[in-house]
């Protein structure tokens, strides 16, 4: 009998996670019969941060490109927002849409000069760039300048009359957000330019040897994800219908944070992310009282998975049982076998 | 007059870049290694020094006896429990370990301090000042100017002249060549973060006699440094003093020109290098 291969990409787990998260999104999809207004909130905000720990762990875990600088893209889309839709009329959701190709338009130009620097380098380059837009958007008097401004009521009532309509329509376009970008990072790392990617990730010289174009590919990741993480901003933005420089740039909240859930959950896997934004909301929600301590501790616990667990709480739970539910490799199967 | 003034006074206050920057760029330049917590530790060292002035009634500029001492054991300490362990694999360790250590630093001293905004008093040496042609300079930057000059020619003889020296350039050469020469690495990476720290130290002095800091200021510190280190060009100790004069200019002629561009100023001049001359303006070593 003539020995068969193939290849299969789906795991036993991938295959029963595919059918649970279709119940637990048909779930999420239902909140606003279920969920109270406060805890639609709470989901909201998840479901931003969940898109910010995807696409900054896609940058920085697959591509090296290790950012601290992301808050320029939030803030940016914060602010295209708040100007589409105060000067020009635009449609507070189709400004949502149109941020991401204004985070695209900036991150452009502004790569090439951030990827002269090498490594840790870049990683403060980022950050000084956030700080230049912070600093700008400070002096703009139309939109509040230093001390910010609100989104005007004319504009939030063009979204839904009644404030119920609202928060659903804005709850569904966070969900649709979030899930959407984890989506989209599951279908790019298993598409072609994935697998590009997942080399450039094990090892960098190795992937150009086999003629993986790395300049190219961190360029266009990079723009993808600044456009991605605007959007994401100017959504967060909606939600709060408030902003200032300070909170819109804030290195703390759209970038430290970040960090902390992709880490904590584990770095350089989809699964690690969705597994560090529930543990942080988790942590948030029960230990925040605390203040400053609680802040301490969530540093203490980075540092202890970076240093014990590099690959973060996922990483050790898949090394021990082998589940992997976004699975990204190939693999070679006998079809003798069955 | 005003802007010769404005020039004068940015020179000065580079300076004190020039010794956030130094710290930087040694330990970059012996083990690749970027402190995100640097600037933190500048405000750690502030910290320490309105302690030891409050407790022992010391001159702020004397604290420098006991604050140094103290910074460079807490460096030693750190780089041998912390960091030594995260060098070597790749650049995401030791990055989110400082990067950790600066939540926990400025939290900590968020608990200890409050946020309330401190000062180091120094009494007569903050105003005093000498008048040469016509522009009256403080005493106190160029006290901070002539110390960051000290510093650098301080740092020039360790590594060229003295065996530790020898033995960062070595380490920073080929640590695994090194090791084979019977040198222990994690020793002499300790020392230099142990170095740098101390530089820290006087910086955080210099920082808190000059100017209000809190809990919060230290990423600032940290910008300015690495601005410092990147216009002036990686690897070059003297770039590092050049850096922070060109920084610390383009900031007073920001402010000469609206107090809301100071800090602007400063991150626009380091882009244009870094667009015109992105190895800096003194480039020596390969990065």
């Amino acid at each position: 009998m003539k020995p068969g291969y193939t290849i299969e990409r789906a795991t036993r787990a991938s295959r029963i996670a595919g059918l649970l998260s279709l119940v637990v999104v048909a779930a999420l999809i239902a909140a606003p019969w279920w969920a109270g207004r406060a805890n639609m909130r709470l989901l909201g905000e998840v479901y931003a941060f969940l898109a910010l720990a995807s696409l900054w762990n896609l940058l920085a875990g697959f591509t090296g490109l290790v950012s601290v600088g992301q808050q320029a893209f939030v803030g940016l889309g914060g602010y295209a927002l708040f100007a589409a839709s105060i000067f020009y009329g635009v449609p507070p959701l189709l400004a949502v849409v149109l941020s991401g190709f204004v985070g695209a338009l900036v991150a452009l130009p502004l790569a090439p000069i951030l990827f002269r620097l090498q490594g840790a380098y870049f990683a403060i380059g980022t950050w000084v760039a956030a700080e230049v837009f912070r600093l700008t958007f400070a002096q703009v008097s139309a939109l509040g300048g230093g001390s910010g401004t609100s989104l005007p009521a004319r504009i939030v009532t063009d979204i839904a009359s009644t404030r119920d309509a609202r928060e659903m329509i804005v709850y569904w376009s966070a969900l649709a957000l979030g899930l959407g970008t984890v989506a989209v990072i599951y279908v790019v790392l298993r598409s072609r330019a994935g697998l590009a990617l997942t080399a450039i990730r094990d090892s960098e010289i190795a992937s150009e040897s086999l003629g993986v174009n790395i300049a190219r590919t961190k360029l266009v990741l990079y723009v993808v994800t600044a456009a991605l993480t605007t959007m994401t901003g100017a959504l967060i933005f909606l939600q709060k219908l408030r902003i200032s420089p300070d909170a819109a740039f804030s290195v703390n909240d759209w970038t430290a944070y970040v960090i902390f859930m992709v880490v904590i959950g584990g770095i350089g896997t989809i699964e690690g992310p969705i597994v560090g934004t529930l543990i942080f909301f988790l942590l948030r929600e029960t230990l925040s009282d605390l203040g400053t301590i609680y802040l301490m501790l969530l540093g203490a616990v980075a540092i202890l998975v970076m240093l014990k667990a590099p690959k973060g709480l996922w990483g050790l739970f898949s090394a021990a049982t082998g589940v992997t539910l976004f699975p990204l490799r190939r693999r070679v199967v006998s079809t003798d076998a069955r | 007059m005003v802007w010769l003034n404005a020039i004068v006074q940015g020179v000065l206050l580079g300076g004190l870049y020039a010794l956030f920057a130094a710290g930087l760029s040694l330990i970059f330049g012996v083990m690749r290694l970027v402190n995100i917590a640097h600037g933190d530790f500048i405000v750690l060292g502030s910290y320490l020094a309105l302690v030891v002035v409050q407790t022992l009634g010391l001159n702020p500029l004397m604290s420098a006896l006991i604050v140094v001492p103290l910074m460079a054991v807490f460096g030693y300490v750190l780089q041998r429990v912390l960091l030594n362990p995260t060098l070597g694999k790749d650049l995401l360790a030791p990055l989110l370990v400082t990067f950790g250590l600066s939540i926990i630093i400025q939290n900590g001293l968020l608990t200890i301090f409050t946020a309330d905004s401190r000062r180091v008093m120094a009494g007569a040496i903050e105003t005093a000042s000498v008048s040469i042609g016509g522009l009256s300079l403080g005493v106190l930057p160029l006290a901070m100017f002539a110390t960051a000059i000290a510093v650098i020619l301080g740092l020039d003889f360790i590594f060229t002249r003295t065996s530790l020296g020898r033995a960062f350039r070595a380490t920073s050469e080929d640590a695994e060549i090194a090791k084979l020469m019977a040198l222990d690495n994690r020793h002499i990476y300790a020392m230099a973060m142990a170095l740098s720290a101390a530089i820290v130290g006087l910086a955080g002095i210099f920082l808190a006699v000059r100017t209000n800091f809190d809990p919060s200021t230290g990423p600032m510190r940290l910008i300015f440094g690495f601005e410092a280190v990147i216009i002036g060009g990686l690897g070059s100790l003297w770039g590092t003093l050049a850096g922070g004069v060109v920084l610390g200019v383009a900031q007073t002629l920001g402010a000469a020109i609206d107090p809301g561009y100071q800090v602007l100023a400063g991150h626009l001049v380091f882009f244009l290098i870094l667009i015109l001359r992105p190895r800096g303006l003194f480039p020596r070593m390969d990065g």
